[in-house]
């Protein structure tokens, strides 16, 4: 399999590539990993007459603090989030959602940037920044703006980049107080993408009860989502078993499920309020342990 | 459609600690540039989009599919194939092992194996049977030959830490 004919341009820096993205118009496509794109060309189903390499582009890549909490660069591998000491001690979800994705060879060279602007509707990382509040900083033409991952997943593989905007770095903030996060996914089997996944963050207090809370889901909908009904239910609440069934009970409300030939509509719905509950309680097994 | 002259564009590879300069496509694959450019047909062309494992590569000491990695993004990349494997002492341990442990049935997806085995024990020396196993995860042996596959990579690891 070959893909169409392209032209090819490795720009070394941010400012470069979004000129190249002005010069070249909408047939041009970025390269991250390659690891979404470069199948989709040789299937045919992408074909753009220009591909810009954000390869070399060193600011673009590496994890570093920010403001109370941690930045991490758009071209920063699956692998490098997965396995970050900086990440680990703050944010464990990083590890355990990382090491969910694909396989070892995808992890090398796949990235954070291109996954989350890819958006394809079974990835693991939309779930993940929507459940964290992370904040997209994007280069364009005109500057610098920041989306909050809550508005960034506009529909399937389609985000709130623009045709000449660059992501460049995944913002996420500090979290203040006694705070769990996990991930729990029904990974499908040879593609490793999500059937469904539920990244689940919980604040709590002394007495054990659910100050803030923020669960999202992927891979049952056409786009990550945050599942807001769950989280006003427990909000408030004990972190027990009794409330978190009970909130879970409310995944999916107003969702749209997609079916496919590995799962249908109902069952995703299902896989939704299952997976939603496993990962309010492994969150709270870690807010409280 | 029209159809258009695509420039081929000169790259330079560094393949098993050997210069290579070729001219290529920006559409050429490494993995493509491997075989038919470069005459380096032990890396296999399998699934070719990135779910079998049959074309891994290890680039700057992690294991990559070469078929969607492009020539043009490789350079500059240290690239390890499985000719690069067998040294003036003969075959790497790895391989020795896999002929000990007899880890191979048709011996396709054979290379990719390898490499993601040496892979995993340039940085892990003892690996566990669960490290083992996510370390050839993403290769595809369809003769089923896990089992011995596993082994290899334990003989494997006990060859390499008596030397």
């Amino acid at each position: 399999m070959i893909p169409a004919e392209f032209d090819y341009y490795a720009p070394t820096s941010v400012q470069e590539a979004i000129g190249l993205l002005q010069e070249k118009g909408p047939e041009a496509k970025l390269l991250a990993g390659g690891h979404s794109l470069v199948p989709l060309m040789k299937l045919r189903l992408a074909a753009p007459s220009v591909l810009i390499d954000l390869n070399r582009i060193a600011e673009l890549r590496g994890i570093r603090s920010s403001d109370g909490g941690v930045a991490i660069g758009a071209m920063t591998t699956h692998s490098e989030v997965e396995s970050s000491p900086e990440l680990a001690d703050r944010w464990p979800i990083f590890h355990v959602a990382g090491a969910m994705i694909g396989d070892p060879m995808v992890r090398h060279r796949g990235t954070i940037g291109g996954s989350l602007a890819h958006a394809d509707p079974a990835g693991d990382w939309p779930a993940v920044a929507l459940a964290l509040d992370a904040r997209m900083h994007i280069a364009g033409p005109n500057g610098e703006r920041v989306v909050p991952a809550g508005e960034f997943f506009v529909d399937m593989l389609t985000s709130a980049l623009e045709p000449d905007e660059v992501l460049t770095e995944i913002e996420i903030p500090a979290l203040e107080g006694r705070v769990g996060m996990a991930y729990e996914k029904f990974r499908h089997p040879a593609s490793g993408y999500a059937v469904v996944g539920v990244a689940a963050v919980v604040v709590t207090d002394g007495s054990g009860s659910c100050q803030d809370c923020r669960v999202a889901i992927t891979g049952a909908g056409p786009k990550a989502t945050r599942a807001t009904g769950v989280e006003e239910a427990l909000k408030g609440r004990p972190l027990d078993e009794q409330s978190i069934s009970a909130a879970a009970e409310r995944a999916g409300e107003g969702m749209a499920f997609l079916g496919d030939i590995y799962a249908s509509e109902e069952y995703r719905e299902h896989l939704t309020k299952v997976y939603t509950k496993r990962a309010l309680l492994a969150a709270a097994r870690s807010a409280q342990g | 459609m029209a159809t258009r002259e695509t420039s081929k564009v000169p790259v330079n590879l560094d393949i098993n600690g050997e210069q290579y300069d070729v001219l290529v496509e920006p559409r050429r694959t490494l993995l493509d540039c491997l075989r038919e450019d470069l005459g380096l047909t032990g890396t296999k062309r399998v699934c070719d989009v990135g779910n079998c494992g049959a074309c891994t590569v290890i680039a700057d000491g992690r294991t990559g599919y070469s078929c969607l990695m492009l020539a043009v993004e490789s350079e500059g990349l240290k690239i390890t194939t499985i000719e690069g494997l067998a040294g003036e002492d003969g075959l790497h341990p790895v391989q020795q092992a896999f002929i000990q442990e007899d880890a191979l049935q048709c011996g396709f997806c054979t290379p990719g194996q390898v490499l993601s085995v040496v892979s995993l024990l340039e940085r892990n020396s003892d690996p566990s049977d669960e490290e083992i196993r996510l370390a050839v995860s993403g290769n595809l042996c369809r003769c089923g030959a896990y089992p011995k596959i596993f082994r290899a990579a334990r003989t494997a690891a006990q060859i390499m830490s008596s030397k």
